[in-house]
């Protein structure tokens, strides 16, 4: 019998390749390309008087160098606004190349093309751009005062705002028996992929076809992207997502200025063209994400439960708002997190600065809810001198209250707020006692007799995961009996070889081995959507299961048919389909492989066995009216509205009481992402996300000096944690609440490890210290000025 | 990241070397690049012409004097000193302030003499060379010369190499009978510079009282900053309120400046601290090593 492969740790088979360094990324694509570098702004904010590139065209070596004056058609039209709303008024993209004015350090000017980056980095040199300067608008607080104009054309340098609510929330605070109110900031960071950006472009002239290999979270988004802009039709390009280092949201975005500009250069030199964005060239112009200001009101009783909240917030969308408003939708409705609130608002502006853009980055607005909900729910413990847990418990959606509709909320996928499944309270009985939660007051107390200063914090979050529209499967047996797989959705290193092919293995009933799963490659599955949103476990996973499940009934029905029985008595084990309880009568997968594809021509001994004069009734077509050839199926899986995943994280922190540096001395999380397909993999993405929210909590910030200049754009001084600054071991507990909207009950497990980090690491710290953290990422230097701010009024808080 | 075109040669004797750098005064001398390279390939500077010194097999070599102390030569890596159980036990402070150079893939190609070349007040190394009263040996094709550490930095990424010369050998002293020492910094990541690091010397009398007391500072100063806290610990005992004035003593020889890392008062408060914990560490270490004279 085979072993059910579903919720097995089955070890990841593209690890032997990827860090042997046997991956092969765009860079590694045709060694010989010409090769792209770019002219990026060194200003902020400037009018482009003049750029000069006499200079460039006698560098020997230099093919091309184009500027917004080359860009003809479409290209000459700004990048496109991905996703447009309603509330998005003054939503503003840039040009591939600046035309007449820039508004970040690090937007393209000019682009060179050259026979190796060397010599295009040379020419770039040479380029001379005449400014007028512009003042820049930096952070949140230039943004709102509003003395000077990113857009001149957009007034207050509001792109949109918008607003949200159910109930009467100012009435019910102002009611309530107990009010607060917080101020509360979060700063930006970035995504810091591995690999950086990467575009490989090849054009057929004899075809007249565009071939392009990009590091992208969405192939087929690209490819509608570069046949739009380059006015070819869809047919004639081709997008191939190779091994992508990593993506965590800075790839969805797309086109890049580069994915556009480098098929358009391959196209007109006739010869392959490439760009590598280097690390400087990451910080300073993919997208950033995280900045918000943030304010709260909550009013609530005297068992802590929220009787009405309302919050504001500003968000710090950048120069430009390609990916629309998504980041602050999320936010704003994924504040929420388990609870139950009567009466909500929630409205916010999103703001230009003249600053990189922000677009998602892993959690995609959720850390900046979750802070601002769970630093609220501390507070109302402090408040009322209540346990933390239990202030959160009196807050919690039950069991019985699913599907739970958050009023007439909507969602980031335009659909109702509605959570679909979930176990809260059972999910913070695990994480008290993973972390030894009642325990803790007592390690407290001790530690402060001996002169240390030890804190505990907790945070929990619901992330809406497996976003739509849809994606597909394909399943195809070949008569070898191997099962090819593809998906659309392109992978960063997530394991989907590995995930996909547990789900193919156990529907099929085919071993594990045998299952090749290709995904992001536009020739195989044209239609697909991308890879973000803790969506490709759900979505791909869910249509894979739906196709295999297509295939499997093919070949039981042809099964039926060649061993003369009824396809209800019919099982496939490793790839055999027998009759159940008389195992000599049995067919092989790869044969009926061969018999589903009627053919005129025998090529070896296996494929005799289909040819007309061998098989088929000569009265019937070949092929049935109904029917198809081959064996394989494929589907669609497009869910009526997110699932929702959900967790708890505790930390404890001791800081020290002369240095104030920030020690982790536990970190514990409850998970729930339904149905788990792999825990193994589920486990990592766990490692991979808190890792990262503590780089977000305490180490990593993009440090913007007052003229727009990134002071940190590099690894030396942005501090993303090495392995010795993260938690040796992470405690992990699995809740396992399946999800009723899919086939195989799964929900996102991507992003979640690093939603709650900036709450639950304020949270620790301020037990630890004894006053209030509103300010986010917190370093050592931070900590120890607020201590000298707080000396003279300290008092130690008792509750927790 | 690419750097800008520039010639290069590795000669394999120092005489070759020292003439190809007296013909082209624009050219660097490349050790273990762990500076020099990224800055060109940020394109931050640009170097026409790189000398390559790393085969030349007579700047390899490390040479333990008991008694006497420590010579290394130009391309001796951080490791290979840090690992030296010879030159460890002749000077402790080596191994302990090496400990915090980088990590272990920058300490298998940086070489100390090059970091103590490259004159950053930020490297542990410099300041090694001044607490302990070492030398630096430069060559060119006039002959050779010895600097001291206090002559040799002076100023921010600034020594007094005269064009030509070519740094050869570094010495660092042994520690004497009845001495101790003591490293330890503070930075923002494991391997990161440090946003303030000390290096303590204590030595004691025949009796266990401090006879006197050094430390020096890392990030703190322009250039390495060598302070004498004897002073403050007038009775021969460690005392706390020795500690609290010999780091009181410290921050007025210091410059501690803010970065987007920490403020000047946060630097200050870790010079402070590290003063206390360093000073401490030493003095302990110097009794442990008496004793063990002793015994011995």
């Amino acid at each position: 019998m085979t072993t059910k492969l579903m919720g097995e740790p089955v070890a990841r088979v593209e690890d032997d390749r990827l860090v042997t360094g046997k991956g092969r990324y765009a860079d590694d694509i045709m060694p010989g390309a010409l090769e792209m570098a770019v002219l990026r702004s060194p200003h902020a904010h400037a009018r482009i008087r003049s750029i000069d590139v006499d200079a460039v065209l006698d560098v020997p070596g230099v093919h091309a160098v184009y500027t917004y004056d080359d860009l003809e058609g479409p290209m000459a039209e700004p990048l496109p606004l991905l996703i447009p709303h309603p509330a998005l008024t003054h939503g503003r993209t840039q040009y591939a190349l600046a035309k007449d004015e820039v508004n970040y350090v690090g937007e393209a000017i000019a682009v060179v093309v050259a026979d190796n980056r060397y010599l295009a980095e040379d020419a770039v040199g040479r380029i001379e751009v005449e400014y007028d300067f512009l003042p820049p608008v930096v952070g949140i607080d230039a943004a709102r005062a509003a003395e000077n104009l990113v857009h001149e054309d957009v007034p207050g340098n509001v792109a949109a705002v918008m607003e949200q609510s159910f109930g009467d929330a100012e009435a019910a605070i102002a009611s309530a028996p107990h009010r607060l109110s917080l101020d509360l900031t979060v700063e930006r960071s970035a995504c810091m992929p591995m690999e950086g950006r990467g575009t490989v472009a090849r054009w057929d002239e004899d075809l007249n076809r565009m071939s392009v290999w990009t590091s992208t979270q969405t192939s087929t988004g690209v490819r509608a992207a570069v046949a739009t802009k380059l006015g070819l039709d869809l047919g004639q390009v081709d997008v191939v997502t190779p091994d992508v280092g990593g993506g965590f949201g800075v790839k969805i975005v797309h086109p890049w200025p580069e994915e556009l500009l480098v098929p358009m250069a391959a196209k007109a030199l006739r010869r392959p063209v490439k760009f590598t964005e280097d690390r400087r060239e990451h910080f300073i112009s993919s997208a950033h994400e995280r900045g918000q200001q943030q304010h709260i009101e909550v009013g609530f009783d005297d068992e802590g439960r929220v009787l009405g909240m309302s919050v504001k917030f500003w968000h710090d969308n950048g120069a430009y708002t390609p990916y629309g408003l998504i980041v602050p939708i999320i936010t704003s409705t994924q504040l929420l997190g388990p609870y139950k609130l009567p009466n909500y608002r929630v409205s916010f502006e999103s703001l230009y600065t003249n600053t990189v853009i922000v677009t998602p980055y892993r959690g995609a607005g959720r850390p900046q809810g979750v802070y601002a909900m769970e630093r609220t729910m501390d507070a109302i413990a402090a408040e009322l001198g209540m346990d933390r847990t239990e202030v959160r418990e009196n807050n919690f959606i039950q069991p019985e209250d699913f599907p739970y509709a958050h009023g007439e909320l909507t969602f980031q996928d335009g659909r109702p707020l509605v959570y679909d499944s979930g176990n809260y309270p059972e999910m913070m009985r695990k994480a008290r006692a993973l972390v030894d939660w009642p325990a803790f007051e007592k390690f407290r107390d001790e530690a402060r007799k001996e002169g240390r200063k030890v804190g505990i914090g907790i945070a929990c979050y619901v992330e809406g995961t497996g976003v739509g529209p849809y994606e597909g499967g394909h399943v195809h047996i070949e008569t070898s009996g191997k099962v090819k797989v593809s998906t659309g959705l392109t992978t960063q290193g997530q394991g989907h070889q590995t995930a996909f092919a547990q789900i193919v293995a156990d529907e099929l009933g085919v071993r594990f081995e045998d299952v090749e799963v290709v995904t992001g490659d536009t020739r195989r599955s044209p239609y697909s959507v991308g890879t973000f949103a803790s969506r490709a476990a759900v979505m791909s996973g869910s249509a894979i299961a739906l196709a295999a499940r297509n295939a499997r009934a093919k070949a039981l029905r042809l099964a039926a048919d060649a061993l003369e029985a009824d396809v209800d008595d019919l099982e496939i084990v490793d790839g055999i389909v027998r009759v159940k309880g008389a195992p000599d009568s049995q067919i092989a997968l790869g044969t009926l492989a061969v018999l589903s594809n009627p053919l005129r021509y025998a090529f070896d001994e296996a494929s005799r066995a289909a040819t007309q004069f061998a098989v088929g009734d000569p009265s019937k077509p070949p092929v049935a009216e109904d029917d198809e050839p081959g064996l394989e199926g494929k589907d669609y899986y497009s869910p009526p509205r997110s699932t929702f995943a959900s967790g708890i994280h505790a930390v404890i922190v001791e800081t020290d009481p002369e240095t104030a540096e920030i020690r982790i001395l536990k970190y514990a999380v409850v998970h729930d992402c339904g149905t788990l397909i792999n825990p193994r993999i589920v486990e990592g993405q766990v490692h991979g996300g808190v890792a990262q929210g503590v780089g977000g909590a305490l180490y990593e910030r993009m440090a913007y000096d007052e003229t727009g200049q990134l002071q940190n754009a590099s690894f030396m001084d942005f501090l993303m944690p090495y392995v010795t600054e993260v938690p040796e071991t992470i405690d992990i507990d699995h809740l396992e609440t399946p999800s009723p909207l899919n086939p195989l009950g799964i929900k996102g497990a991507g992003e979640a490890g690093v939603i709650p980090s900036a709450a639950v690491f304020a949270a620790a710290i301020e037990d630890a210290e004894g006053f209030p953290i509103t300010a986010m990422p917190i370093s050592p230097s931070e900590l120890y000025a607020l201590r000298l701010t707080h000396s003279t009024t300290s008092h130690e808080r008792t509750a927790s | 990241m690419k750097p800008a075109a520039f010639t290069y040669q590795r000669p394999t004797t120092l005489t070759q070397a020292l003439a190809a750098y007296a013909a082209a005064p624009e050219a660097k001398v490349l050790a273990g690049g762990q500076s020099l390279i990224p800055l060109m390939s940020m394109r931050l500077t640009s170097v026409p012409e790189l000398i390559d010194i790393n085969g030349i097999e007579e700047l390899s070599h490390i040479h333990v004097e008991r008694g006497q102390g420590v010579r290394f030569g130009a391309i001796v890596r951080h490791a290979q000193l840090h690992g030296h159980a010879e030159a460890r036990e002749v000077q402790p402070l080596l191994h302990a302030a090496l400990s915090h150079v980088a990590h272990a893939t920058i300490r298998n190609r940086g070489t100390t003499v090059g970091s103590i070349v490259h004159a950053d007040a930020s490297g542990e190394m410099p300041m090694v060379l001044s607490l302990l009263g070492g030398t630096l040996t430069v060559a060119s094709v006039e002959g050779r010369r010895e600097i001291t550490a206090e002559e040799l930095f002076i100023g921010p990424l600034e020594t007094s190499l005269q064009a030509g010369e070519i740094a050869v050998e570094a010495f660092v002293p042994a520690l004497p009978a009845r001495h101790g020492v003591a490293f330890d910094e503070i930075a923002r990541r494991h391997g990161d510079y440090a946003l303030c690091g000390v290096g303590a010397i204590v030595g004691l009398d025949p009796d266990g009282a401090i006879e006197h007391v050094r430390a020096g500072y890392v990030s703190v100063s322009e250039t390495p900053a060598v302070v004498d806290l004897t002073g403050c610990f007038p009775d021969g005992r460690l005392t706390e309120q020795g500690l609290k004035d010999a780091a009181d003593l410290a921050l007025t020889h210091l410059e501690p400046e803010a970065d987007i890392h920490a403020t000047t008062e946060y630097r200050a408060q870790l010079a402070r601290t590290l003063t206390t914990r360093v000073v401490a560490a030493a003095h302990t270490d110097a009794g442990a090593r008496a004793n063990a004279e002793v015994t011995a």
